[in-house]
C-alpha cells in the first residue's frame, strides 16, 4: 500500500491528466445532452494538455525565457535552468486545435437546435426515426 | 450506458496509468524528454535567433511549419461556421423602443422599417437595456485592452506573449463592445467583410513569409535568408521574421474569433444576440 | 528543381488561402486560383515521383533546421506515389465536380473551394511528413476541414452527421496526441527516423508498448476500421457529391498509409511482429471487418451508404494485409491503396452524376439507369467488376496478392473472408445492375415514350473524368506487375 502510494505521489500530475481525461471521456459517452457531450470533449483535449506539460516540467527550473541581465554579460545558458520548452510549444498548437474544434461545435448545436428544436440525443433519435 | 461507459473509462485510464508505471518521477530533470531536443532549444536559441523567449522561437521558427498549419485550423473553424450558419435572410420581425415614452413595439411585418434616430431606437427580442454603468466602464477599458493586445504580439519574442495570445485578446476586446452594447453596434464598426479578408490575410502574410524565403533562395520559412531585404538588421534577421509571423497570426486569430463569436450568437444573421 | 516536395502542400494551400481572400473581392476568381494551386501539387507530386524512382529518397528540410530539431519532409517511395495519388485525385475531381457544386452549394461556392483546399493540404501533409507532431496537426485540419464539409450537405441530417463525426475524431486525434508524447517522454524526440533509431531495443518497456497501442489505436479510429466505422457511413452519404467523391477514395486510404508508415518506419516489424505476436488478433479483426463490412452493405437502401459500408470492408482487407507480417501480405497492401484510391474514385465519380441528375439514389430510384445514363453506367460496371476482382481489373491483382500472403501465413480465414467479400460486392453489384438494366424507370411515362428512351446524360465534364479513371482501372491492372516491381518491392527492402 505505502509503495503505491509513494508510486502516486512521485507521479501525482500524470494520475490528475488520467483522471481528468476519464472524466472527459466519461461525459463524451455517457451523457444525453450535446452540450455536455462538447463540454466532456474539452475536458479530454485539457487533460492532453496538463500530460504534456508535466513532461516539460523540472524541478528547481525556471520559466524559458532569457533574462535580459544574463544575455547582456554573455552568461552561458545552462539547460537545467529552464523548463522545456518544446513541450509548452507542442501545446500552443494543441490548445489552438481544440479551441477550433469546440468553437465549431458549438456551431454544429446551434445549428442542429435551430433544426430539431432540441438537444437531447434520444429526443433527436425519436425525432430521426420518425422522419 | 453508464455502467458500460463507466467500465470504458475505467479500463482505458488503467491502461494510460500502466504506461506511466515506467515514467521518471515528476520534474526530474534527466527524464529523457528534457535532454535530447530540449537541450538545444535551450542552450541554442540565443545564438540562432537572438529571441530570449525560447517557446515563441521554437513555436515560429524551429517548428513554424506546424504553426502555420496551426493558424489554418483557426481559419478554417472561422470559414467553417460562416459556412454552416451564415445565413443572409434578414428577419421577420422587428422591436423598435419609442424613445420619449419607451414603449416598446412590434413591427410584424417583415417589409416595414421604422426610421432609426432620435424618435425611434432598434432593439433586440430579449433586450436588455445597456447599463450605463457597464458601457462607460467597457467604453474606457476597450482601448487599453487593444494597446495591450498590440504589446503583446509585438513582445512575443521578449516576454510571454505572441500572436496567438494577442489576437485572442484583441478579439475579446471586440466581443466585449458587443455585449456592453449590442451586437448591432459591433457588426456596423467592424464590417463582415472586413473580418473575412483579415481572416485569409493574417494566415496568407504567414505563408508569403514562407513562399517569399522560398524566393530568396532558402527553404521555406527559412528566415535567415530574408537578411537582403532589411539591410543593417543580419544579426536580428530571424526574431524579425517571427515577429512578421506572429502579427499574421494575430490578426488571423483576432479575425476568426470575432467571426465565430458574431455567428454563434445571432445563430448567423449577424442582427442582434447575446 | 529542390523545392518540389514543400510545394506540394504549400501549393494548395496558399491556393486555398487566396481563394478565401477572394471570396470576398471578385469571387469568380476563387474556382481558378484553387484550380491553379492543385495543378501545381499534381505537377510537382509527379516530379518528386520521377526523382525518387530515379535517384531514392529525398529529404526537405523546413526552415532550414536539420532533422531532430526541425521538421523535415522526407520522401521515399510509398509517399511518392501515395502523394502523387492524391492531389491528382483532387484535380480531376475538382474539374469534374465543378457543375455539382454549383447546383449543391449555390452561392458559397467560393469560401467551399477554400475549404476543400485546406482538407487537400491537410492530406498531402499527412502523407509527406516526416515528424510525428507534425502529423498530428495536419491529421487535426483534415478533420476539421471534413467536419466543416460533410455539414454543408443535406441540411437536415447533416450537421448532426458531422457532431457525431467530430466525438469520434476527437478521441481518434487525441489518442494519437497521446501516443506521441508517451513516445516523446520515453526518447525525447519528435521525427520519426530519430525516434525509430531510439526505440530500438525497448522491447520490454510498458511506455512503448503503450505509446504504440494509443498511435495504431487512434489511426484506426480514424480510418474507421471496422468496431469504431460507427461515424462513417452516415459522414459520407448526407455530405454534398463534390466532397464525398474525393473523401471516400482518400481520407481512408491515406490513414491506412499513416498506419503503415508508423509500423514500418517508426515502430519496426521487428517489434511489432516479434515481440509483441500481435499479427494473428489483428487479422481477426480484419476478417471480421471485411465480413462485416459487406453484410451491413447486403442490409442498405441507399447506393451511396452501401458504397461506404464497401469502403469498411476494403479498410479490413488493408489492415489485415499490411498485419500480415510477409512481404507478399504487405505488397497486396500498398497495391490495394492504390487499387482502392481508383476504384472508390471511379465508383464515387458514377454516383455523382447520378446524383446530378436524379437528386436521390435509393436503390429503387435507379430503375432504367442504363437506358437514361448509359455513359455513367458503363463506368459504374466497370468500377464495380474492379471492386468484385474481375481478372483485367486492377481490384483483381492486389486481392491475388492478398490472398497469397494470407496462405503463406496460414491464415486461411482471412483468405476465406476475402472471396466471401467478393461474392457479397458481386452479389450488391449486380442487383443494382438488374435494377438498372431491365426495371424501366419512371412508370408514369411509361405508356408514351414506349421504345424510345430518352438519354439525359451529366454534363460533358463531369462524365470525361469519369470515363477516364473508369478506364485507368484497366490500365492499372496491366501494369500492376510493372508498379510492383518499380515501386513496392524496392520500397519494402
Amino acid at each position: 500500500m505505502s509503495e503505491l502510494l509513494s508510486l502516486v505521489i512521485a507521479k501525482y500530475n500524470y494520475w490528475l491528466y488520467v483522471i481528468l481525461m476519464m472524466i472527459g471521456l466519461y461525459g463524451m459517452i455517457a451523457k444525453n445532452n450535446l452540450i455536455k457531450k462538447v463540454v466532456g470533449m474539452n475536458i479530454f483535449q485539457t487533460a492532453i494538455i496538463l500530460f504534456y506539460v508535466s513532461i516539460g516540467y523540472k524541478t528547481n527550473a525556471s520559466i524559458p525565457i532569457i533574462t535580459t541581465a544574463d544575455t547582456a554579460h554573455g552568461a552561458v545558458v545552462r539547460a537545467a535552468d529552464y523548463i522545456n520548452p518544446l513541450t509548452s510549444c507542442l501545446m500552443l498548437t494543441a490548445i489552438v486545435v481544440s479551441v477550433a474544434t469546440f468553437g465549431y461545435a458549438m456551431a454544429l448545436a446551434v445549428r442542429i437546435y435551430q433544426r430539431y428544436q432540441t438537444l437531447e440525443e434520444d429526443e433527436l433519435r425519436m425525432r430521426l426515426s420518425k422522419e | 450506458m453508464r455502467l458500460l461507459a463507466f467500465i470504458i473509462v475505467t479500463l482505458t485510464g488503467a491502461f494510460l496509468l500502466y504506461g506511466t508505471t515506467e515514467f521518471p518521477d515528476w520534474g526530474d530533470p534527466n527524464s529523457p524528454a528534457s535532454l535530447h531536443v530540449s537541450n538545444y532549444y535551450i542552450e541554442k536559441t540565443y545564438e540562432d535567433t537572438h529571441a530570449p523567449n525560447f517557446v515563441t522561437a521554437v513555436v515560429t521558427d524551429y517548428r513554424g511549419f506546424d504553426t502555420m498549419f496551426e493558424t489554418a485550423v483557426i481559419f478554417t473553424a472561422g470559414i467553417g461556421c460562416f459556412l454552416l450558419l451564415r445565413d443572409f435572410r434578414g428577419k421577420k420581425e422587428h422591436y423598435y423602443q419609442h424613445i420619449p415614452s419607451g414603449v416598446i413595439l412590434h413591427v410584424k411585418d417583415e417589409k416595414k422599417l421604422l426610421p432609426i434616430g432620435k424618435e425611434f431606437g432598434y432593439m433586440d427580442k430579449e433586450w436588455v437595456p445597456p447599463d450605463l454603468i457597464n458601457k462607460t466602464v467597457c467604453r474606457i477599458l476597450i482601448p487599453f485592452i487593444q494597446i495591450y493586445a498590440l504589446y503583446v504580439v509585438a513582445h512575443g519574442d521578449y516576454s510571454p506573449g505572441g500572436g496567438f495570445q494577442g489576437g485572442v485578446i484583441f478579439g475579446s476586446s471586440l466581443i466585449l463592445l458587443a455585449i456592453s452594447y449590442d451586437l448591432k453596434t459591433l457588426v456596423e464598426r467592424v464590417k463582415e467583410k472586413l473580418l473575412g479578408i483579415f481572416a485569409a490575410l493574417g494566415v496568407l502574410i504567414y505563408a508569403g513569409t514562407g513562399a517569399l524565403c522560398l524566393l530568396m533562395g532558402g527553404n521555406f520559412l527559412d528566415y535567415g535568408k530574408l537578411a537582403p531585404l532589411i539591410p543593417g538588421h543580419s544579426g536580428h534577421i530571424r526574431a524579425l521574421g517571427m515577429l512578421v509571423v506572429e502579427i499574421g497570426v494575430g490578426i488571423a486569430v483576432m479575425a476568426v474569433m470575432t467571426l465565430i463569436y458574431i455567428n454563434i450568437v445571432s445563430e448567423g444573421r449577424h442582427d442582434e444576440g447575446l | 528543381m529542390e523545392n518540389y516536395p514543400v510545394l506540394i502542400v504549400v501549393a494548395p494551400f496558399i491556393s486555398g488561402l487566396l481563394a478565401g481572400l477572394f471570396v470576398w473581392i471578385e469571387k469568380r476568381l476563387s474556382y481558378p486560383i484553387v484550380l491553379t494551386g492543385l495543378f501545381i501539387s499534381a505537377f510537382s507530386a509527379i516530379q518528386v515521383l520521377i526523382q525518387v524512382i530515379g535517384s531514392g529518397p529525398i529529404q526537405y528540410k523546413l526552415g532550414g533546421w536539420s532533422p531532430p530539431i526541425g521538421i523535415e519532409y522526407r520522401v521515399d517511395l510509398l509517399n511518392a506515389m501515395v502523394l502523387c495519388l492524391v492531389s491528382g485525385v483532387a484535380f480531376l475531381n475538382l474539374i469534374a465536380s465543378y457543375r455539382s457544386a454549383e447546383k449543391e452549394i449555390g452561392d458559397r461556392t467560393g469560401s467551399y473551394y477554400a475549404v476543400y483546399n485546406l482538407f487537400m493540404t491537410g492530406l498531402l501533409g499527412v502523407t509527406i511528413t516526416g515528424d510525428l507532431f507534425n502529423l498530428y496537426v495536419l491529421i487535426e485540419i483534415t478533420s476539421l476541414t471534413s467536419y466543416a464539409q460533410v455539414a454543408m450537405g443535406d441540411r437536415d441530417r447533416g450537421p448532426l452527421a458531422s457532431l457525431n463525426y467530430v466525438f469520434i475524431g476527437v478521441i481518434g486525434a487525441s489518442f494519437y496526441l497521446l501516443g506521441v508524447g508517451y513516445l516523446y517522454m520515453y526518447t525525447g524526440s519528435l521525427n520519426m527516423a530519430d525516434v525509430a533509431v531510439l526505440i530500438k531495443g525497448s522491447q520490454g518497456s510498458s511506455t512503448v508498448l503503450v505509446a504504440f497501442i494509443l498511435c495504431i489505436l487512434g489511426i484506426w479510429i480514424k480510418m474507421a476500421l471496422f468496431p469504431f466505422h460507427v461515424w462513417l457511413p452516415n459522414a459520407y452519404t448526407y455530405s454534398p457529391v463534390i466532397f464525398s467523391r474525393v473523401v471516400a477514395p482518400l481520407m481512408t486510404k491515406v490513414m491506412v498509409y499513416v498506419m503503415i508508415r508508423l509500423m514500418i518506419t517508426v515502430f519496426g516489424y521487428d517489434y511489432i511482429f516479434n515481440t509483441l505476436h500481435l499479427s494473428d488478433a489483428v487479422v481477426w479483426l480484419a476478417t471480421i471487418a471485411v465480413l462485416a463490412g459487406g453484410v451491413m452493405a447486403l442490409a442498405q437502401k441507399n447506393l451511396k451508404k452501401m458504397l461506404c459500408y464497401i469502403i469498411v470492408s476494403e479498410i479490413g482487407y488493408m489492415v489485415g494485409g499490411a498485419w500480415m507480417g510477409n512481404q507478399l501480405g504487405m505488397t497486396g497492401s500498398i497495391l490495394h491503396i492504390l487499387n482502392d484510391v481508383l476504384m472508390t474514385f471511379a465508383l464515387f465519380l458514377a454516383v455523382g452524376n447520378m446524383v446530378y441528375r436524379i437528386e436521390k439514389v435509393d436503390i429503387t430510384d435507379l430503375k432504367g439507369l442504363f437506358g437514361k445514363m448509359p455513359w455513367t453506367m458503363g463506368g459504374f460496371v466497370l468500377a464495380a467488376f474492379s471492386i468484385i476482382g474481375v481478372p483485367p481489373t486492377c481490384g483483381f491483382f492486389s486481392k491475388w496478392y492478398l490472398i497469397l500472403g494470407a496462405l503463406e501465413k496460414g491464415a486461411y480465414h482471412f483468405a476465406a473472408a476475402l472471396i466471401i467479400s467478393s461474392l457479397i460486392c458481386a452479389v450488391l453489384f449486380f442487383k443494382v445492375f438488374e435494377i438498372c438494366f431491365f426495371e424501366s424507370g419512371s412508370p408514369g411515362h411509361e405508356h408514351s415514350s414506349h421504345g424510345s428512351v430518352v438519354i439525359e446524360e451529366a454534363p460533358v465534364s463531369m462524365l470525361i473524368i469519369s470515363g477516364l479513371v473508369s478506364l485507368s482501372l484497366i490500365v492499372a491492372g496491366c501494369y500492376s506487375g510493372t508498379i510492383v516491381n518499380t515501386i513496392i518491392l524496392p520500397f519494402l527492402k
